[in-house]
Order: structure tokens, then sequence, then C-alpha cells
């Protein structure tokens, strides 16, 4: 089990690296898009699927590391070209700077107020990034250089696998967490936070630590967007769709697994994008997309990895690694 | 400029029971089925709608068509909690903010399909007309919308307090499992509760349609600001939805009189945001160490 | 000196009076009883002494220095360990993962070090061993039997080798055959060096385990010695049956 595991996640790998040179340079937009979503619900996992704690205001921090990085590029003069994306963990830092103090109010919550102090601050974010205007254009939009010398063919491709590295980085950081002590200690925060204080789990810094290196990714993700849309504008960067696009894919795929967040993305993004395509002029798209949200739901609600996993015979030695139900079949 | 401020008030105090109102059927929707129904806005943007078919087609006054829309809206929560809510087992908290969100797109795609993204309001003949008081003018549809509101939260009370099945409902958000195992069919006084929430959504949205120009798109803005009040009052508590609704809005006209409209909305998160550093579980929340 | 000592502490909820000029000692080495009916307070000096509630008034001493207002997972490390009423595991996570959680670590090396080291692992499985729970070891603790979840709690709070352990109700809804297995493991680890103290109903476990015993009554410490002695003293018998 474990070696076809490995053995179709090193093909995906291999795939992804390769599909630049393969595919049509026109539809590469939706390899860039979904990526990007691969990333984010791999990092939301880190908060909302291994601690338990659901942020809907993640989009918030997409927004930081997009303002981030414009303002960076902005102030230093760095022209188009790949300047921006050597300077995106730059942005991921200042993410990270802002996730303090949000995380630090936020963490004292739980559960549902914790959810709805998350919605607050991104709408907190998204009145701060129009009303600052100085700071960040307003409703004008802040701007990013435009790359030269990359032709309308190439054009994506750089986005591609920074979009790429950015979702192994995320990947990693993920599986990093999940056998480390640390993440042993948020999957038992998860399941009962008091007791993992009462048997000696320091909850706030475990917490703090995943909120903090979950909105660090997602900064550094959405600096890249947007640099790769070249218009920041608070309702498009600090939309409430992508917050919850992200969590979506998360638990369609499986919340708490590994792989849950990576599935769910590839699963979704594109379904997602050709929704828009096809129907997004006949306003059907927001119906659809909430009918297939629906749906995704009611029938899976565990997601796919766990619902498979429990359908697969077991190894006498298979730990249970935190995706497991209780409730299912002994 | 001082006399600003005290209208800025009163009219905050006027808005503020409005927003109670809502408040009060998402509390009441988390309280009994602790789920966090993130579609409210949508379904006030509907009542509002739904009023506005009724105004524009057979000219009916949107408070005297309350009498259509609340039971309509009742129905149609006691349906959507069957369908939806009903099913989920595992992880019901968190599903359960997905599912609802997932209606509010559904419905906020339906209103997009039916009528346009084009701004309506319920204009009705006596939306600017108004009483002077000394030196303030108090608009008529504010008084009416808050004596609906008083009128309303007091029925709700009443309810609550005086019978059966408030008593039931009133155990049911103090303890499911014990409420279970008294008798109480703890599964219809979720339905009925949620088609209640839907009930007062559709008085709110007679409210905000005359008073607020909106669209399909309307939902985000205010159920940010519907949860952001019951947090602030803590769930599940009425009180503090009242008192956080109306505080929360009394600030919010001030700000927007005194400073700047623009910034007047930032403060109603901030306040918030205070609030949530001394006391986590909001004004009136119980803080559950469990 | 005593390992916990408790001076005239007291903790109000709102109206109700769970605690009141409570004092109490808890000598190290022993294993003592604290009994007492329903209401009488015993869950929330628990919460007091672990620092999930903080009194109202009073001291709460762990070898001589004040643990008020410490945070659970600070008193943890300090040594003390507690169990709650409804055998609480982490459902979602192995048995052995159960018992890797408690285990300290220092520093952030290894707080990002993987999840279990070969030293770890092996006294993981070997407090299994002891509690007869090794065949469950990858099985997840949702899906154990309540007895088995005890027994695999009472395991969670030894791992970090505390010096005091606090159990609330051990025997509470267990078979007889079980109950002998817990008090027998109690025992063991005692002369192994941890001090006990444990909240029970069940007066036959703890006449025939503690030694000190100590009732509670409405708040408040009504008498403590040897087990016979507090079985015949006519104020407890009082608070039991009395109005």
């Amino acid at each position: 089990m474990r070696l076809a595991a490995r053995g179709a996640a090193a093909a995906l790998g291999a795939g992804a690296l390769l599909l630049p040179l393969v595919v049509d340079p026109s539809i590469l937009n939706v390899g860039v898009l979904t990526l990007m979503y691969v990333g984010l619900a791999t990092a939301w996992n880190i908060i909302g699927g291994y601690t338990g704690y659901i942020s809907l205001g993640h989009a918030g921090f997409f927004g930081i590391g997009a303002y981030a990085l414009g303002l960076v590029v902005g102030h230093l003069g760095v022209p188009g070209g790949y300047g921006p994306l050597l300077l995106v963990p730059l942005a991921g830092a200042i993410t990270a700077a802002a996730a303090l103090p949000v995380g630090w109010i936020a963490l004292r919550t739980r559960a549902a107020t914790f959810v709805i102090v998350t919605i607050a601050f991104m709408f907190m974010l998204q009145i701060l990034a129009t009303n600052l205007r100085g700071l960040t254009g307003g409703s004008q939009g802040l701007g990013y250089p435009v790359p030269q010398g990359w032709g309308p063919d190439f054009v994506d491709v750089p986005f591609y696998y920074a979009m790429l590295a950015l979702a192994a980085l995320a990947l990693g950081v993920s599986w990093w967490v999940r056998r480390s002590k640390l993440g042993l200690g948020l999957l038992a925060i998860r399941d009962d936070e008091d007791r993992a204080s009462a048997l000696g789990v320091r909850a706030r810094a475990f917490k703090m630590t995943a909120f903090v290196v979950s909105a660090a990714l997602v900064g550094m993700i959405g600096g890249v967007y947007g640099y790769y849309v070249t218009y920041v504008y608070p309702q498009f960067v600090i939309d409430p769709l992508i917050g919850i696009s992200m969590v979506l894919m998360a638990f369609l795929g499986g919340a708490g697994t590994l792989a849950g967040p990576v599935l769910g993305a590839l699963l979704l993004e594109p379904a997602q994008l050709e929704l828009a395509y096809s129907f997004g002029s006949a306003r059907l798209y927001l119906v659809l997309y909430a009918a297939v949200f629906l749906v995704v739901i009611l029938l899976l609600p565990r997601g796919i990895v766990p619902s498979l996993v429990d359908r697969l015979p077991h190894s006498p030695l298979e730990e249970g690694r935190g995706g497991g139900n209780p409730d299912g079949p002994a | 400029m001082s006399g600003l401020a005290v209208e800025a008030a009163a009219l905050g105090v006027l808005t503020g029971g409005v927003y109670a109102l809502m408040a009060s059927g998402l509390t009441l929707i988390f309280g009994v089925m602790r789920i966090i129904n993130v579609g409210h806005g949508a379904l006030v943007v509907l009542g509002a709608y739904l009023s506005f078919v009724l105004f524009r087609q057979w000219h009916i006054d949107p408070f005297l068509g309350l009498v259509v829309t609340m039971p309509v809206m009742f129905g149609l929560g006691v349906v959507l909690e069957l369908v939806f809510i009903r099913p989920l087992r595992t992880d019901r908290e968190a599903l359960s903010v997905l599912v609802t969100y997932a209606l509010a797109l559904g419905i906020e795609g339906v209103l997009g399909l039916a009528f346009s993204a084009n701004f309506q309001q319920l204009s009705v003949w006596y939306e600017s007309a108004g009483v002077q008081v000394g030196d303030f003018h108090v608009a008529y549809v504010y008084g009416f919308g808050f004596l609906l509101s008083v009128a309303m939260l007091s029925g709700l009370g009443l309810l609550l307090t005086r019978t059966t099945f408030g008593a039931a409902v009133r155990a049911t958000m103090l303890n499911r499992a014990a409420a279970q195992l008294i008798g109480i069919d703890v599964a219809m006084i979720s339905a009925i509760a949620f088609g209640i929430g839907m009930a007062t959504a559709a008085a709110g949205g007679v409210v905000f349609g005359i008073t607020t120009a909106f669209n399909p798109g309307s939902h985000y803005d205010l159920i940010s600001r519907l949860l952001t009040i019951i947090v602030l009052g803590g769930l599940g508590s009425f009180r503090g939805a009242i008192v956080a609704a109306v505080l929360m809005l009394v600030v919010q006209d001030v700000t927007a009189v005194l400073w700047s409209p623009t910034w007047a909305a930032f403060t109603f998160f901030a306040l918030l945001t205070l609030v949530l550093v001394a006391r986590p579980q909001g004004l009136y929340g119980m803080r559950v160490r469990e | 000196m005593a390992l916990l000592e408790l001076r005239a502490v007291a903790k109000r909820f709102g109206g109700v009076v769970a605690v009141e000029d409570c004092s109490l000692a808890v000598a190290e080495g022993t294993v003592t009883g604290l009994i007492g009916p329903n209401g009488s307070g015993k869950t929330t000096l628990f919460d007091l002494v672990t620092g999930f509630q903080a009194p109202d008034a009073g001291a709460v001493t762990f070898r001589g220095r004040s643990i008020i207002g410490l945070a659970p997972d600070r008193v943890h490390r300090l040594g003390i360990g507690r169990t709650f009423q409804l055998a609480r595991v982490f459902p979602r996570l192995t048995a052995l993962e159960n018992l890797l959680v408690p285990v300290p670590r220092r520093g952030l090396l290894g707080l990002l070090a993987g999840a279990r080291t070969a030293g770890e692992e092996r006294r993981a499985r070997e407090m299994l061993d002891f509690l007869g729970l090794a065949a469950l070891a990858g099985q997840l603790a949702g899906r154990l039997s309540f007895g088995q979840r005890k027994l695999l709690e009472l395991g969670a709070v030894m791992m970090a080798r505390p010096d005091l352990v606090l159990l609330d109700e051990p025997a509470g809804g267990v078979n007889p055959g079980l109950l002998e297995s817990i008090a027998a493991a109690i025992r063991e680890l005692n002369g192994r060096g941890v001090t006990f103290l444990i909240v029970e109903h069940n007066m036959g476990f703890v006449m025939d385990l503690c030694d000190p015993v100590v009732v509670l009554d409405r708040g408040r410490p009504i008498a403590s010695g040897p087990p016979a002695e507090v079985r015949a003293d006519p104020a407890v018998l009082d608070a039991y049956l009395g109005a």
C-alpha cells in the first residue's frame, strides 16, 4: 500500500515538473491556479486539519502576501522579471509577522468563536486595504511591474514553477509537521485540547506555531498570485471565495491527512475553472458551484482519503496517523 | 456636532433593534443546534427579495407582507434543516459552516438569476416620512422596524419562557444530551428552531430592504456583521445578541458622523477585537473549559 | 513537608459554593483517598490544583511552592498528573500514539524531531504491556472499550513520570476484574514512588487501597485518617445519610 502511494506521488511529481513542456501554453493558466490551490489547501490544513481550528479568514493572509510583495517590489524598484519571485520569502515573513497578533487574539477562543473571529479579521483587512489608499492604492489597486521579454507563450511558465515550488514547500512542511512531535501535539489538541494541556502539551505555543506557519505559506502563495495578476484589488485578493475554496478542498480530500488537500485541489480547481468558464456569464456559476459543494460535503463528510483508507485491507502495522474514524468499522 | 452624534446614536439604537432581531435568530440556531448558520445573511436578503416581489407585483406593503413571508420562510427553514443539516453526523460544527456557506452561495446564485445584480430597495411611500423630535428627524420606517423587532423579540422571549415548547428549547440549548434523555425530541426542536431563525430573517429582511439598497451579493456584509454581533454578545445568549447589536450599531453610526463613514464599518470589527482581548467568551458568554 | 498542600482554599461559581475553607495535605508516598457525597467539590479541587480553575481564596502549594495561576501544561511539567472522570483519550490517535503525547521533549529541536524516538516508543510499548494492552497498540483509541480506555488514560498520565497523580473516579463504571487490575497497577506504581490522590465513590475500592482517607462534604473536609477510623466516624455517616 505504502509503495503504491509513494509510486503515485512520484509519478504525480514528475508529471507536474514536465507539464509545461508538453501542454498547450494557453491552458497552462489552469496549472498555475490548480497548483496555487494545492499549496493553499495544504497550508490551511496545518491549522485547520491537524489542529482542528477552522479558519475561514485565511484569504486575509493571502491578501497580505499579495500586497506585501507588491509594496516591497515597488519600494525597491525591482523591475519585472524573476526579481519579484525571489522576494517571495520576504512576503512570507511579513505575513508571518502579521499572523502573530491575529493568532494571539484569535487562538484564545475556541471552535465556533474562532471561526467567526477569523471571518471578522478578513473583513477588517478588506476594509483596511480599501481605506488605506496611500499604502495600498485602495480600490484603484496596487500594481506590480510587468515582466519584460516574457513572450505570451512563455509568460505563465515561471509562475507555474513558482506555484509548484510553493506547493512542494507547503507539502514538505506539512509532511514534516505531521510526523514531528509538534504534529502529534496538534492532533492531540484537535481531539481534546484541555486534556492535551493536562498532559503537558504547550497548547498555546503549538497552536501559534501552526497558525503562523500556515499563514506564512499562504502569504507567499498570495504574493506570487498578486504578481501573476499584475493588479491587486482588495475584493479580489481578500476574497471569501478563495478562503472557502481552500477549506472545501481540504475537506473534500480529507482534512487532517497529508494527501487529502492535494487531492481536493486537483479535483476541485479544474472543475471550478471549467464551471466559471462555461457558466460564469450566465450567472449560473454560483448555483452550480454551491450544488457541487453541497453534494461533496453531504456524500463524503470525512473526505476522500479517509473513506478510501477505510475500505482498504488494513496491514497490522498500519498506525492511525490521525486520519482514522473511530466510529467506522472495527 | 454633538447634536449629530446624538441623532446618530438614536439611529444606532433603532437599527440596532433590527440587527438584534436578526442576530437573535442566529444565536438561537447556534444555541439549539451548535452550528453557525453562515447563510443567515443570504436568508435575510432572500426575505427582502420575497417582500420585494410581493410589493412590486401585488403592491402589498412589506410589513403587511410579513404575514405571508414569515410562514413561507419558516417552512423553508424546516426543509433546509431536514435536507442539509440533519444528515451531518461527524464533525458537525465544521461541516455545517461549509454547508450553510454553500446554501448562501446557492441563494445568491438563484437570486442573481431571478433578479439582476442591480440594487433594489423597497421604496415605500413613507420611506422618508418621519416625525420631528426636537432637532432630530426620526424616519417612520426605522421606528416601525424597531417596534417590529421589539414585538418579535418579546414574542420570542414569551415563547421561550412561558410555553412548554420554549422550555424544551431552553433545555436543549443548555444540554442537548440531557434533553434527549428526558424525552425531548431534539431533532424536531432543531428543525423548528431553524424555522424560527428563518422567520426572524424574513422580518429582518423587510426592514433591511426598506432602509438599504440591496442586491444578491449583499449577504456578505450582512453576515459578517451578524456573526460579529453574536460573538461579541456571547454565542447562544439572547441578551448578549441584543446588547451587542445595539452597542455595535450605535458605535458604528456615531463613528460615521464623528470621524468618517468609511471607517465606521471598521469600528464594528475593531470593537469585537477589543472585547475579545479581555473576554474571549464575549460579553454574556460562558467560559467553557471542556 | 507534605507533597501537596491546600490551605483554606475556596471556590464559588456564581451563587454555588463548590469548595470552602478547604485545607488538606497529601503526604509523599501515600495513596490518599478523597471521598464525599455528590457535589462535595472533589472534581473542583482537582481543577484548582491542576490549573483549570483558579481559587477565590487560599493557597495551593506543591513541594512548598505555590502553583496557583499556573497553566495546566505547566502544572504537568512540575510533576502533577491527572485523569478525568469520563476516561478521556485521544480518539483519533492510536493507543501507542496516545502514550507518546505526554512524553516531554526539550527545546525547539525536540519539537521538530520525529514524534517517536526509539527510546520513547520502547517505553510506550512497555507501558502498554504493563497495562495488558499490548495487542491494541495500533488500534484507534476511540474504538477501545470503556475499561481499556481507563487503563490507557492511566498509562498516559504515567508516561511523564509524575510525582503526584490525581485520579478522578478510576473505578467508575468498571467491572470487578478490571477493577482489580487497576488497583494492582496503582499499588505497583505507588511502590515505585508515585503519590496518589484518588477521588472515588466505590467504597470497597477506596478502603482497600487508600490510607489516609479524607472526607469532603459541601466543599470542606470533615474527617481524615485511616480507612477504618473514617468509616466509623459519625460525622461522615451523617454527611452521606443525613439531610
